[in-house]
């Protein structure tokens, strides 16, 4: 409309890159798993964005509306993205467990303070 | 400008701030306090945009689940990060390459809200919203037979007012029960990697 | 947290709320906005809540290890039995008339009624679970409750290594 066709697909994948970078560059694992949960969220804003139609309103059928699709924000994606919503947080609980494992074994989270005990441990 | 604009602009650029915070703070706990303030403005962004059951799962997933989670993680591992590094200059390169394929690959998509876009156009939607709405004339959910016997080889005897249920629970039903297994699994995970260990040691 | 009278007074009062309004959005999931998901993670928080605030011993009082790990695999079981339940009566897989095939749109409902139920409860069970399992170990309580990994295992850590560095095949010391 008046700022542009695109604005919401523009900040969504800003909201992924500023997930992304934590992932690849930040050593500790806490942080690489708020990146990767930063990540999926902006996926899922590209995805319902996608499925919006202006004028319309929630896809739940009431009266004045009938059956006109072009009344109604579009479900599709709505149902798709509810079950990513939910891989996505079982995701995060498994990887933080396997976080925590990997503290008690070694006793930090830092990446690089981790692969200098495993080379001292097979030397 | 309309209202739904204003809102929309003023959230996302909260939320932008809010995730550069979340990945510059040092302290993991801030950390964590900002990831949930960043899960609550995304579910007002979706009510914004209507989608409002996945609002409702954001809210009570991202903000509520996820946030004890991370503190209850972060009790386990310690909450300060190491000090500062400085910035990788080759991941900065990456994402900046990613987000330029990305942004080319948006130029040619349909504009944000549009009631003609093929999404919203196609004859999936409109076959959902059609059998839906057939067999529901008034929002209770009660329906006629007569209005389900209109529509021959269609299997979809249901007469639920939200979309969304019906799309999820009985068209999809398959991806919803590998769903349900899916979040069984990280459940039974969560038990074998940390309940054994304390009664191993 | 035990002796914040204000914290313990309003979490007693506000559980049964939260686990009631919990079981109607699961009961109105295809009604009003809402479902198996939602009402799940709504009722999990209100056990969770109750946990926060007079400990995890004290909840799991309230909902045993054994029960919520028998209606963890409840959920799962009864989505997909009500599956095969129509696939046995002779119609397909998942296909809801086989629940009565009268009325074909009421057997619709009570099909996507079930399988809400199914959903609500592994979804409720597996954060309660959640939540249980990360939170072990972090407050010494009273009575001591299974915090014995407050100290790291210091002696067993190349042990503990070997046990999770994937393709060393040694099994997870029991010492």
């Amino acid at each position: 409309m008046s700022l542009g066709g695109h604005y919401n697909y523009w900040i969504a994948i800003l909201l992924m890159m500023i997930g992304l970078y934590p992932v690849i560059a930040k050593p500790n694992l806490i942080k690489k798993i708020l990146g990767l949960s930063l990540f999926q969220t902006g996926i899922f804003l590209f995805y319902i964005s996608v499925g919006k139609v202006f004028g319309g309103t929630a896809p739940i059928y009431f009266e004045p509306a009938g059956r006109d699709p072009a009344m109604y924000t579009n479900s599709i994606p709505t149902a798709l993205i509810l079950t990513g919503i939910v891989v996505s947080v079982s995701t995060t609980a498994v990887a933080l467990a396997i976080a925590v494992s990997i503290k008690r074994a070694y006793g930090t989270v830092e990446m690089y303070d981790i692969e200098n005990a495993d080379r001292d441990d097979q030397e | 400008m309309s209202d739904f604009e204003l809102i929309n602009v003023i959230l996302l650029f909260m939320i932008t701030l809010v995730a550069l915070a979340v990945v510059a703070v040092r302290n993991l706990l801030a950390a964590g306090m900002l990831m949930s303030i960043y899960s609550f403005l995304m579910a007002l962004i979706w009510t914004n945009i209507d989608s409002i059951d996945v609002a409702f799962t954001e809210a009570a997933v991202g903000a509520g689940i996820s946030t004890v989670l991370f503190i209850g993680a972060l009790v386990h591992v310690g909450t300060e990060e190491k000090p500062l590094r400085p910035i990788h200059w080759p991941a900065l390169l990456v994402t900046a390459a990613t987000a330029v394929a990305l942004l080319y690959g948006t130029v040619g998509m349909p504009r944000f809200g549009d009631v003609t876009s093929p999404a919203n156009t196609s004859a999936v939607a409109a076959a959902y919203i059609e059998q839906n709405v057939e067999k529901s004339p008034d929002p209770a959910g009660h329906h006629t037979e007569a209005a389900a016997e209109s529509h021959e080889g269609d299997y979809f005897h249901g007469h639920v007012p939200n979309f969304v249920t019906a799309v999820i629970v009985s068209y999809r039903g398959y991806d919803t029960m590998y769903e349900t297994t899916v979040i069984f699994i990280a459940g039974l995970s969560m038990v074998l990697f940390l309940r054994m260990r304390k009664s191993g040691g | 947290m035990r002796e914040q009278s204000i914290l313990r007074v309003a979490a007693k009062m506000m559980t049964p709320f939260i686990l009631v309004f919990g079981l109607y959005v699961v009961f109105h999931g295809d009604i009003s906005p809402g479902g198996g998901f939602q009402g799940g993670v709504i009722i999990a928080s209100g056990f969770i809540l109750y946990g926060l605030v007079y400990g995890g011993a004290d909840m799991r009082r309230v909902i045993p290890r054994w029960l919520s790990d028998a209606l963890l695999a409840l959920g799962v079981l009864l989505y997909a039995g009500t599956g095969t339940f129509c696939l046995l009566a002779g119609y397909r897989f998942l296909d809801y008339t086989a629940l009565r095939p009268s009325s074909p749109g009421t057997g619709e409902v009570i099909g996507m009624t079930l399988v809400e139920y199914g959903v609500g409860f592994t979804v409720a069970m597996v954060m309660v679970t959640i939540y249980n399992e990360i939170s072990e170990g972090t407050v010494p309580e009273d009575g001591g409750d299974g915090s014995a990994t407050a100290e790291a295992p210091s002696s067993g850590a190349a042990a503990g290594r070997d046990a999770i560095r994937p393709g060393t095949a040694a099994p997870p010391s029991a010492a």
